[in-house]
């Protein structure tokens, strides 16, 4: 992706700054300037705040769902059939995390071939749960909001949905648009990475986007599918 | 585990040049310093635009009879509504941050440029994108929308409520989307730039009060336009797919009740005000770490209390999340968890009182050199005393109660929100100006431009605070002033409307400055204003590395001034340590 690429040149690397990385002044401690007192890269920081942020909007929908689920009467619509998908996509996601890991690893050993190989995997990873969560989603238009509910004319589409799929489609569609993206990402992080333009680092750096678009899911799986599942 | 490799692969280092092309140079440039005058250059187009319109409102206002108006009820609305988007975020929060914070965050600690140059363009380019996106809700069919820079619903969720509410409400909710996305970016870059580029010696307690009021403001951009981004998404799919999630059951619109139920427009105002109220900081934080700066500055001292005001900063900025509230009293809820509000909003009194004596401590027995830079700095100051008052007044929900809905809250936002930070954005720029274009900015017009704004925008928001008090409500486009049953009312309206016009023009003689100075102005040294910090060891304009070449190592805190003992009244952060015996220890 190229927020990726964007970071590839970071203005640390330009050249009266090379001192970062160095030892600090005399007497100095870390935080005194002139070097990272993190002892991270810059980009791996960057990439802990988007997740920071990233998180809270996440949250603000989770929290959304909780107050709008707490003020009515909620229908449980997962029978059987829908959580052993969804717990397949479970499974599928949280072994791309795996694989992402082994391509962290080879990557910090230098093993070039493996971590290209273990990232394109991760990748493949996440397009079967993305693929597997659009059947999904068009099973579920096709059970229930067909035909939709007829509305006047204050929505566009002429339509209202109901606030169980209203909340259900909000929070998987933007955590589906967060691997969606992270697809792209890896795809086009493992050719560069191929070709030397990416270094390990910006493989770990994706790993921990990874990480956390998995994370996410594990809020979303037990709030919208196993609390809503028909027993 | 990579530890080993980071450091290997910083070593290898990609020199960049200056690019020669005009369109890399000066549009897709990744030079944090020409991203800064690119935001700086939108501010100014629309706050053209933002007073414009509210000019427009104010004319509307003055001249307003039941038989015959300027502009009509939906007009009104739309102009009210595109004056406060258009200001609070493309205005007050894109030139103190984006512009200032963008030129000279990495100057001020001694960077090349910010950590990540090419998302910094990014974000110039999606705030632009955002800006551009807005400015088409005045062209599309039906025009901008009626609900307020707020975007309640369930207004804001119903397509057809009004012409605006179709085309115009979704490019609104679609721009500010946007804008988060650019704010999240930029302050990802601000952190990281401020934490992992200072230079050596640049230990976080020698950042000037500027670079720690960016810093601190993009932690607050950071987490709190998250939270906007996601009530923004819920907006436009009520609006779009028919969701319900800020729209009840039993709206009833056009003699129809709507087919929607089960949503509450009180989960989008705790989304929008969880934002909201950090907002204001948003725009305010830098305003205060640029006054601070420029105080000691013209003050020839050092700043009263530097270590209370970096706590003061930060206190503001924790103690600003749990605010939100008290935009709420009047919404409904709970008088326990109301009472809970007001006392954490009456906190933030505390280090905001603690900054306001900070600065007038810097000022005692100072010698102070009033400049145009100077008088806005003071102007901020007791814009920040005047305005702040009223907040404290505001922050007890019984009293909320009465003002809410009035002119009352209209004078007191705009004075601490707008007009104050405005201020700091004209001290600002009378103060960096001979940096950034190695000319001063003429004195007397700005001193001219200094006395008709503090004198305009005063007349314009104290009556407003009075006829508040009489309870006259805001947002609406007219109603029989007879109402009031105070005569006063009429020529009041008149009186704020001929102040706002002297306000706007003496705004054009500012600009007109601007860019005549570009040209025209003397020309300003290196360190025109005799300051400490590392913007003023730099070449004015700075090279494209900002340092030419060389790498400065600081031995001082960001404020020695008239040190006892030293050769000149000022001591610079990269003097040698023997410059003032005893400041070496700060
Ligand atoms: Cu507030």
């Amino acid at each position: 992706m190229s927020e990726a690429a964007a970071t590839a040149d970071t203005a640390a690397a330009h050249a009266p700054a090379a001192s970062h990385g160095h030892a600090p002044a005399p007497g100095g401690n870390l935080w005194d300037g002139g070097v990272r007192p993190l002892g991270a890269h810059s980009k791996k920081f960057g990439m802990w705040l988007f997740i920071v942020s990233d998180s809270i909007t996440f949250a603000a929908l989770l929290f959304a769902y909780s107050y709008v689920r707490l003020s009515n009467v909620w229908p449980t619509p997962f029978h059987g059939h829908s959580i052993v998908t969804s717990t397949a996509m479970t499974f599928v996601l949280l072994s791309s995390s795996l694989t992402m890991v082994l391509a962290v690893d080879a990557a910090n050993k230098k093993l070039r071939d493996k971590a290209v190989l273990w990232t394109m995997l991760t990748a493949l990873g996440g397009l079967i749960f993305v693929v597997l969560h659009t059947m999904e989603w068009l099973g579920i238009i096709n059970d229930h909001l067909m035909p939709l509910i007829k509305a006047g004319e204050e929505t566009k589409s002429g339509w209202t949905m109901p606030m169980v799929w209203g909340t259900f489609f909000a929070a998987t569609g933007m955590h589906m648009l967060h691997v969606t993206v992270g697809v792209g990402y890896l795809v086009v992080l493992a050719l560069q990475y191929k070709n030397g333009k990416f270094k390990a680092i910006d493989i770990e750096v994706a790993g921990l986007y990874w990480h956390f678009v998995d994370l996410v899911w594990m809020f979303v799986f037990p709030l919208i599918y196993l609390m809503s599942a028909k027993i | 585990m990579s530890v080993a490799h980071d450091v290997e692969e910083e070593h290898e280092v990609h020199v960049h040049q200056e690019p020669k092309e005009f369109i890399w140079k000066y549009i897709f440039s990744t030079d944090h310093k020409v991203i800064g005058k690119q935001y700086f250059l939108l501010a100014i187009v629309a706050v053209v635009i933002g007073l414009g319109l509210s000019l427009a409102f104010r004319y509307h206002l003055a001249t307003y009879t039941p038989q015959g108006m300027f502009l009509n009820p939906d007009h009104y609305l739309q102009a009210v509504t595109m004056h406060g988007t258009i200001l609070v975020f493309m205005v007050l929060t894109t030139a103190p941050l984006g512009g200032f914070g963008n030129y000279f965050l990495p100057i001020q600690i001694g960077a090349v440029d910010m950590a990540f140059p090419r998302l910094n363009m990014l974000s110039f380019w999606l705030t632009l994108l955002s800006f551009l996106v807005l400015i088409a809700a005045f062209v599309v069919p039906g025009g901008p929308p009626v609900s307020g820079w707020t975007g309640y619903p369930p207004l804001s969720a119903i397509n057809s409520a009004t012409p605006g509410m179709g085309l115009g409400q979704t490019l609104w909710v679609g721009s500010i989307a946007i804008f988060c996305l650019a704010s999240l970016v930029g302050a990802i870059n601000f952190i990281v730039t401020t934490l992992d580029l200072r230079a050596r010696g640049m230990s976080l307690m020698r950042m000037p009060l500027s670079t720690w009021a960016w810093f601190i403001t993009a932690i607050i951009a950071l987490l709190s336009f998250a939270v906007l981004f996601a009530g923004g998404l819920l907006l436009i799919l009520d609006r779009e797919l028919g969701t319900s999630f800020y729209i009840p059951a039993g709206v009833v619109f056009g003699a129809k009740e709507l087919n929607h139920k089960g949503g509450s427009p009180l989960l989008y105002q705790h989304l929008f005000w969880f934002f909201g109220h950090p907002e204001v900081y948003i725009a305010i934080l830098p305003g205060m770490g640029i006054v601070s700066h420029i105080l000691a500055n013209f003050a020839r001292k050092p700043i009263f209390g530097y270590n209370a005001m970096v706590y003061a900063i930060a206190a503001i900025g924790v103690i600003g999340f749990f605010v939100w509230g008290h935009h709420m009293f009047q919404s409904g809820m709970s008088p326990y968890v109301a009472v809970a509000f007001s006392i954490l909003t009456m906190t933030i009194g505390v280090p905001s009182a603690i900054k306001t004596f900070n600065w007038l401590g810097t000022l005692w027995k100072g010698n102070i050199e009033f400049t145009s830079a100077m008088l806005f700095a003071l102007g901020f100051v007791s814009l920040f005393v005047s305005g702040g008052i009223s907040g404290i007044f505001l922050g007890q929900n019984a009293v909320d109660i009465y003002f809410h809905d009035t002119y009352f809250v209209v004078a007191h936002f705009h004075l601490i929100m707008g007009v104050a930070a405005m201020f700091s954005i004209a001290a600002g720029t009378y103060y960096w100006f001979p940096k950034m274009f190695g000319r001063y900015m003429n004195e007397p017009l700005g001193k001219l431009h200094f006395w008709l704004t503090f004198v305009s925008v005063y007349s314009v928001f104290i009556p407003m605070h009075i006829m508040g008090l009489w309870g006259h409500p805001r947002r609406y486009a007219g109603f029989e002033y007879a109402f009031l049953n105070d005569p006063m009312i009429p020529s009041m309206h008149n009186m704020i409307t001929a102040a706002a016009f002297v306000a706007v023009l003496a705004q054009l003689l500012f600009i007109f400055n601007y860019f005549w100075s570009m040209y025209k102005g003397a020309v300003a040294p290196e360190n025109p204003w005799n300051g400490t910090s590392l913007e003023w060891i730099t070449a004015s304009p700075p090279a494209f590395d900002n340092f030419g070449g060389k790498e400065p190592v600081v031995n001082h805190g960001a404020y020695e001034y008239s040190v006892p003992g030293a050769e000149k009244d000022y001591i610079m952060q990269t003097d040698p340590p023997e410059a003032a015996p005893h400041a070496a220890a700060h």
